[in-house]
């Protein structure tokens, strides 16, 4: 079971000073690679939601579970890899546009569903929402245009509705009481 | 809601302290911690003054491990709590229920590089269980309990807290809190499925060839007797990890000692040809496995283990129960049946064949003072009823061999992280735990050395232990690899040390010095008579090896035995 891939974990945190250091901390200390990690708010006070992308075999994922489960900042985790999910990020990539290609690129980011968002005399700002495969396209497509520089946000995620089953239901903790700050 | 007294943040923390249970702290004081010893005055918790902060934290681990309650530390920011690492780190890897409690600069100079300002939670994240950085006096006694929730319950661990000065001289209305700690996202207890352990029920029913493994967790849940139940009923001998020993008594018939690098070579060779491990509260480590790729390829495996981040990390397990040992052994012993291993026996005495004349004890003497004669002498003049504190090296193998353990607690030493320097200040710390016990430190010269002021310590508290100093002028294990695995070229282990009888005496302690096996039984006499502490300077052979010794990363029936020309007159007898 050496098979490395790409895990896609969920985790519900408690919204305090440092506990996003604990986590990367633990994936450090554990020898494992970020490969992307995302952390906001949720609907929840109190709570914030990660996605991490991690590289590892099935024993591995597994054991990157059971230790984020110990940390005690930690309130709910899930492994998506095994779920119908929906992985997307968001990317915005500013592409060389002058007179002479503007046209094709226009063309292209309609073609692909990105939205134009800003445009100047040189060039504009692509901004495209999805799976890492489908920036990734179109970001092979507009190279030759010139790339000049691109941003992406790390992989969020959340399980399709329709797999509603017990293990993906988000568990009503709720978040820690008063305002005691854990390091 | 009833109104409290004032109280500063200090006082609550000596208040929570009091309420957590806490009779005794080791600490060293510091311009951060300040406020917390002057409040310290108004209340009747015994503090020790140690020499070196990281005896702090190696006393307040040798009292959790003698007697199950939580220890702990204190020390002031900066240097105070960095010295506090080493110990904090060998707690850490041998799940010991530990607070430390540390001193920071005032929340307003966080961040500004202050005098003795250290990010210590920062520098400890890895290597505690959960630690707080504290900046309001409100906070001292929720977080405080929280840590003495977190480093207690579960698989323990230690847990630092981090208070800043002026928490600690805030002035609040305090009312002391009894309800249970709350934590949404901890989750501690965990309980074997009841159809797993049907499964591992039937495979010890089944098993011709089992082995079970007593580790530390037998002896941290309190499940010595259990075990004890469980092999009268099974009939499975039981092999032991390092801080296993004890956890299973080691006159049992049924007690096959101490498994990996140094353990019997018989044993080993059992736990290869054995077709079921039922590994209660261990985590096959290295030093026990050997190459994974060739440990007990024959076996089945059941894992009771209480942290699921243990399951198949080293070694894929069949049957995992994930549970508190004592509850699981609980549930197994009416499942499992009676039933004769008669065979298996007979084929472990088959392998354990000539051990016991190659074994150094049946050595005729020769004149030499062996570390292992000291082991079996202090084990045989002591009944096996002392509290044994070793240090790291070979005397920590040589004890583990010969000193044999019948009762659990009685053995404290570090496992995990290999701790040079720990003895001494963790004996400390048990004596004051369990002050009617007999407690003998066995260490090396080296590791004597790394934090020996500690004897000072011992004579301004008055406390009573006795220390055998193995001195064989090398840093004796460093020295033996180098003879097996580095040619012979001893780099940096040849090890000059003090007059230890002078430094015993110039502490005000006893000191005292064996250079033949025929003083032994006098000396140690003298020493368990002195009022003080008194210290025992054994001269042992100087190049002795331990064995037999698995190499690291080797097969574990690939082991190197002691060269027979040394018994081969009992052997002929």
């Amino acid at each position: 079971m050496s098979n490395i891939a790409l895990q896609t974990f969920i985790a519900y945190v408690e919204d305090l000073p440092g506990v996003l250091n604990r986590v990367t901390s633990l994936l450090r200390r554990r020898n494992y690679n970020i490969a992307s990690l995302t952390v906001g708010r949720t609907e929840r006070p109190g709570v914030s939601r990660m996605t991490i992308v991690v590289e590892a075999d099935e024993d591995g994922a597994r054991r990157i579970e059971a230790n984020l489960y110990k940390l005690v900042n930690v309130l709910w985790v899930q492994n998506t890899s095994h779920a119908t999910t929906m992985a997307h990020e968001l990317a915005l990539i500013k592409v060389r546009a002058d007179g002479a290609n503007r046209n094709d690129v226009l063309r292209l980011c309609e073609e692909q569903n990105a939205r134009v968002v800003d445009v100047g005399p040189q060039a504009l700002v692509a901004e495209i929402t999805g799976t890492g495969d489908k920036i990734d396209s179109l970001l092979e497509a507009l190279r030759p245009f010139g790339v000049i520089e691109m941003v992406r946000t790390g992989v969020v995620a959340m399980v399709r509705s329709t797999d509603a089953s017990d293990s993906n239901r988000v568990p009503n903790s709720s978040p820690p009481s008063g305002d005691a700050r854990a390091a | 809601m009833s109104t409290g007294a004032q109280r500063t943040g200090a006082e609550v923390m000596w208040e929570v302290l009091g309420h957590e249970g806490v009779d005794v702290v080791f600490g060293y004081p510091g311009g951060a911690i300040m406020p917390a010893y002057d409040a310290m005055l108004k209340y009747s918790i015994r503090h020790v003054l140690v020499r070196h902060e990281q005896g702090a934290a190696h006393m307040a681990d040798g009292y959790a491990r003698a007697s199950g309650r939580v220890g702990v530390a204190l020390a002031t920011s900066g240097p105070g709590a960095t010295n506090l690492v080493t110990g904090i780190a060998t707690a850490m890897l041998d799940s010991v229920p530990m607070v430390c409690i540390t001193g920071q600069v005032s929340s307003k100079f966080i961040g500004s590089d202050a005098f003795q300002e250290t990010d210590i939670t920062g520098v400890t994240l890895p290597i505690t269980k959960h630690n707080y950085l504290v900046t309001r006096a409100q906070d001292i006694a929720p977080m405080l309990r929280q840590a003495f929730y977190v480093a207690r319950s579960g698989r323990p661990g230690p847990v630092l807290v981090d208070i800043t000065k002026d928490a600690q001289q805030a002035s609040i209305e305090f009312v002391r809190d009894d309800s249970p700690v709350r934590l949404p996202g901890y989750r501690p207890e965990h309980h074997a499925r009841a159809e797993d352990v049907r499964r591992a029920a039937d495979l010890i029913d089944h098993a011709e060839k089992p082995i079970l493994f007593c580790g530390h967790g037998i002896i941290a849940a309190r499940a010595s007797d259990l075990l004890h139940e469980f092999v009268d009923k099974t009939g499975i001998p039981v092999a032991s990890t390092l801080l296993g020993l004890g956890g299973f008594p080691a006159t049992h018939p049924l007690c096959l000692g101490m498994m990996g690098m140094h353990g019997e070579a018989w044993v080993n060779t059992a736990i290869q040809e054995s077709d079921l491990i039922v590994a209660l509260g261990m985590r096959f480590d290295d030093r026990v496995t050997g190459k994974l790729e060739t440990y007990a390829k024959r076996a089945k495996k059941i894992h009771c283990e209480l942290d699921p981040a243990e399951i198949n990390k080293n070694v894929r397990v069949d049957i995992p129960l994930v549970g508190d040992v004592a509850e699981t052994l609980r549930a197994l012993l009416p499942a499992v049946s009676r039933r004769d291993r008669g065979a298996w026996l007979t084929r472990i005495r088959e392998l354990k064949g000539d051990s016991a004349v190659r074994d150094i004890q049946t050595m005729p003497h020769c004149g030499q003072l062996f570390a292992a004669h000291v082991m079996h002498d202090l084990w045989r003049i002591t009944e096996g009823k002392a509290l044994v504190v070793t240090d790291v090296g070979q005397h920590q193998m040589w004890e583990a061999q010969y000193y044999k353990h019948d009762f659990p607690r009685k053995l404290i030493t570090s496992g995990g992280l290999g701790t040079m320097g720990f003895a001494l200040p963790a004996a400390i710390g048990a004596k004051l735990a369990r002050p009617e016990e007999e407690v003998w430190v066995i260490v090396g010269d080296g590791g004597f050395q790394m934090t020996a002021a500690e004897l000072s310590t011992c004579a301004q508290e008055g406390i009573k232990i006795h220390v055998a100093i193995i001195n064989n002028g090398y840093l004796g294990m460093v020295r033996q690899w180098q003879q097996f695995f580095y040619g012979g070229r001893y780099a940096a282990t040849p090890l000059r040390g003090p007059d230890f009888v002078k430094l015993a005496e110039a502490h005000g302690l006893v000191g005292l010095r064996v250079t033949e096996r025929e003083q032994i039984d006098g000396i140690v006499a003298a020493a368990r008579a002195a009022k003080e502490t008194a210290v025992i300077d054994f001269r042992v052979e100087q190049e002795d090896s331990v064995y037999p010794m698995v190499p690291a990363g080797a097969d574990l029936s690939d082991m190197i035995r002691r060269p027979s020309p040394i018994v081969e007159t009992a052997a002929d007898e």
